[in-house]
């Protein structure tokens, strides 16, 4: 009987399907888990460890949102998604909300019908090629094999870049960043081309990473962040103000270890008593409580943390700030006021 | 007449010499080696270069085999050790071995039940395959899925015991209504055991916790177990499928054999990567959001219609090789046509078809890795995604590789020799 009730409901929202619900927060609230895509492995950015637990700079988006939402940042049921899959899991309602380094575009904003919610990290596409190649510029790179993921921005940046330059290349298609990695170094392309953070991950991960050098040139903008389905506006104001919150949180200050005692009293700076809930009411205008922003700080750490624990200058990928600094230190992460 | 040459001849041996050891160019491994290795100019020169080739691959690969690092929890740490020398960094297989075997969710205290359950599948699997084997264990096969359900995804075991009777109440059924027809009886069956379990559903859902083990969703499920998984139960539930399309390709009734021909062509025209697809991807699109189908049970299903297709035209290669003088046999014998088909046709056309069967299934269980690209995470998708993406190993390459390759000849190995001893027991070529 309860097949037939499934069969009939499935018939009937067969005919809606793709269509979002709209109440999100409502779904994932009666569920008790978010369910967050994510990569199936970038390192750095989402990978399992070796207990089975998600770590990573997107994976702790994913937690942030769940511990605003939900108030527990280990309410994340993880989906892993290849560059192919993940559009269709999000535009089928299979996840939540999309936080796998999925660069911000007209076509995938507004043809696709995501809404990209803001900007967790600045890439730009680059280039790789072993030292003894002799190259010091991309535009030095006609009639060069070139192992470039397929299914990505990266692929129809590559071919803008050697058009307008008017050189030619030959492509090595691959799946994965890890499949590109013993490509790359056996010789079967000259030049590896991905998002300039995976370059420098991949480069680590090398034996002698000496004998491989990083062009100057960075062909493409690629403004990675979550990004959640049209048509629910109160969740996707949920997800921006999660990040928003943790981006706030960096540069007013506020980090993991001194947020529950600047949360316990209203302090003498307004903004961050807003933030934290002890003056005004934002929470519930999201529709969550007032200590929402608190349990998202609280669950790893603000967005400098967040950087440096996962993919900043200490850890083996070893990237520097650049432009994901804060606005006032010169690079281009700036929240809208919380007011 | 015995001294006829006498006169001729000054000596005549009477007695016998004692044997002696063939020349040494002729015996043991001098001989085997004059007639296997260097029989010839160009046989030797082969010989050499053989062995020039097999020296310098051993010699290359042997340093990396030895020097290998078994015990350091990152790549960077190996390469320390290692110092600039050739060796392989074993110490992510010592590390990751649980997540290339469970999958990296399954949760570690509960890795003996899919232990046990391979066990056990031995044990199972062995009348099937060995006839010399106690028939007595074919009771324990047939509770066998049941067994092995209830062990690696846990829940109640209501559940699972359930459908066990419900199969049984339909088997009881069936039996009753055989001697009026064989289709009544699988009729009757069809419905006791809808019936049953549909009746019974009330036990497991009001006593979920009777006799349960921790509950794993199958999403959980991952690395080499999920390869066996999708291994066995695609390769068992799509022989009784290939068996039917066969017969119903065969049909003389127009419309049962038009939709197994439709359905047989379809299959075998698409690739087995796009029908993955459609089950990751756009089956999602037809249900309403939360409602989704286990990916699992989509996998599922998707490869057993594949390899029932293939099955089916194997099947189908047996049939026709019987001589028609079978089918007569069975008709003039009086048998309808579902005896004739159980009891005449098929155990002949199954045994020729024995050598083709293999071939699917073992062609099927490697064919599971490709769920790897629909982002499930069996042992390639393991070493393709987490482990090569974790900044531990992002890096190690060879070590992972050999591990996937040797666990699957050893598997796809035995099956292949499993049916040709099977061949030889059957002597399938009518010598």
């Amino acid at each position: 009987m309860k097949k037939i009730a499934i069969l009939g409901a499935m018939t009937v929202a067969g005919l809606s399907a793709g269509v979002a619900s709209a109440a999100t927060l409502d779904d994932v609230k009666a569920r008790g888990k978010l369910n967050c895509g994510v990569t199936t492995g970038l390192v750095g950015f989402a990978a399992p460890n070796a207990n089975g637990e998600w770590e990573g700079f997107d994976v702790g988006v994913c937690r942030a949102v769940a511990a605003a939402v939900l108030g527990d940042p280990t309410a994340v049921e993880f989906v892993p998604t290849t560059g192919k899959t993940r559009f269709t899991a999000l535009a089928s309602g299979e996840i939540d909300l999309l936080a796998r380094n999925t660069t911000w575009t007209f076509s995938r904003d507004v043809d696709l019908g995501f809404e990209f919610v803001g900007i967790n990290y600045y890439d730009g596409q680059g280039f790789m090629v072993p030292k003894d190649l002799g190259v010091s510029s991309a535009k030095e790179l006609d009639g060069a094999t070139v192992c470039i993921q397929t299914g990505t921005t990266t692929e129809l940046n590559l071919a803008d870049f050697f058009r307008a330059n008017n050189i030619s290349y030959e492509p090595v298609p691959i799946e994965t960043n890890a499949e590109a990695q013993p490509l790359y170094l056996e010789g079967a392309c000259d030049v590896y081309t991905t998002d300039a953070s995976g370059l420098a991950a991949t480069r680590a991960a090398f034996e002698n990473p000496g004998d491989h050098v990083v062009l100057p040139e960075i062909i493409s903008k690629e403004p990675l962040g979550p990004l959640v389905r049209h048509g629910d506006n109160q969740w996707g104001d949920i997800a921006r103000w999660t990040l928003n919150a943790l981006i706030a949180a960096e540069e007013l200050g506020v980090t993991s270890a001194n947020v529950a005692e600047m949360a316990a009293s209203a302090g003498n700076n307004p903004e961050i008593n807003r933030l934290l809930g002890t003056e005004g009411t934002l929470g519930e205008m999201l529709g969550l409580d007032a200590e929402w922003a608190k349990r998202a700080i609280m669950s790893g750490g603000n967005y400098g943390e967040l950087f440096e624990k996962n993919i900043g200058e200490n850890t083996p990928i070893g990237l520097a700030r650049g432009l994901n600094a804060q606005w006032t230190e010169g690079g281009l992460l700036y929240s809208p006021p919380f007011r | 007449m015995s001294d006829t040459h006498a006169q001729t001849v000054a000596f005549v041996r009477d007695t016998m010499l004692p044997e002696q050891p063939p020349p040494a160019s002729e015996a043991g491994v001098i001989k085997w080696m004059r007639e296997n290795l260097f029989k010839g100019w160009f046989n030797s020169i082969l010989t050499l270069l053989s062995i020039y080739f097999i020296y310098k691959i051993v010699s290359g690969a042997y340093p990396w085999f030895a020097n290998g690092i078994w015990n350091t929890s990152s790549l960077a740490e190996c390469r320390e050790m290692l110092d600039g020398m050739t060796g392989a960094c074993f110490s992510v297989l010592t590390e990751r071995w649980n997540q290339l075997l469970f999958g990296f969710k399954y949760p570690t205290e509960a890795y003996w039940r899919p232990t046990l359950a391979f066990v056990l599948l031995l044990v199972a699997i062995a009348p099937v395959l060995y006839p010399k084997a106690p028939r007595k264990l074919l009771v324990f096969t047939a509770i066998y899925p049941f067994l092995a359900f209830w062990l690696i995804w846990g829940g109640t075991l209501l559940t699972p015991l359930l459908v066990m009777v419900g199969l049984i109440a339909g088997y009881f059924a069936f039996k009753q209504f055989e001697r009026q027809s064989f289709s009544m009886g699988m009729l009757a069956g069809l419905v006791a055991t809808v019936v049953v379990i549909w009746a019974g559903g009330i036990f497991p859902a009001s006593m979920p916790d009777l006799l349960a083990l921790q509950a794993i969703p199958s999403r959980d499920l991952g690395g080499f177990m999920l390869n066996m998984i999708l291994g066995t139960v695609c390769v068992s539930l799509s022989l009784p499928l290939g068996i039917l399309l066969a017969l119903g390709r065969q049909s003389s009734m127009p419309i049962i054999k038009w939709i197994c021909v439709v359905f047989i062509e379809f299959i075998r025209g698409v690739p087995l990567i796009t029908l993955l697809f459609v089950a990751n991807v756009v089956l999602a699109y037809f249900f309403p959001p939360g409602s989704n189908i286990d990916l699992v049970l989509r996998v599922i299903i998707m490869i057993t219609m594949f390899s029932s297709a293939y099955i089916a035209e194997v099947i189908r290669g047996g049939l026709a090789a019987l001589p028609r003088g079978q089918y007569e046999a069975g008709d003039s014998l009086g048998l309808d046509y579902a005896q004739s088909m159980r009891f005449i046709i098929l155990p002949q056309a199954l045994k020729i078809s024995i050598p083709g069967i293999v071939n699917v299934a073992v062609g099927l269980f490697k064919d599971t890795t490709l769920v790897s690209v629909i982002s499930m995470f069996d042992l390639v998708g393991m070493i393709r995604g987490p482990i090569l993406a974790s900044t531990e190993w992002n890096g190690v390459y060879w070590e992972l590789w050999g591990f996937a390759v040797f666990v699957f000849f050893i598997v796809c190995f035995s099956i292949s020799k499993y049916s040709q001893w099977l061949e030889r027991q059957l002597a399938t070529d009518h010598r």
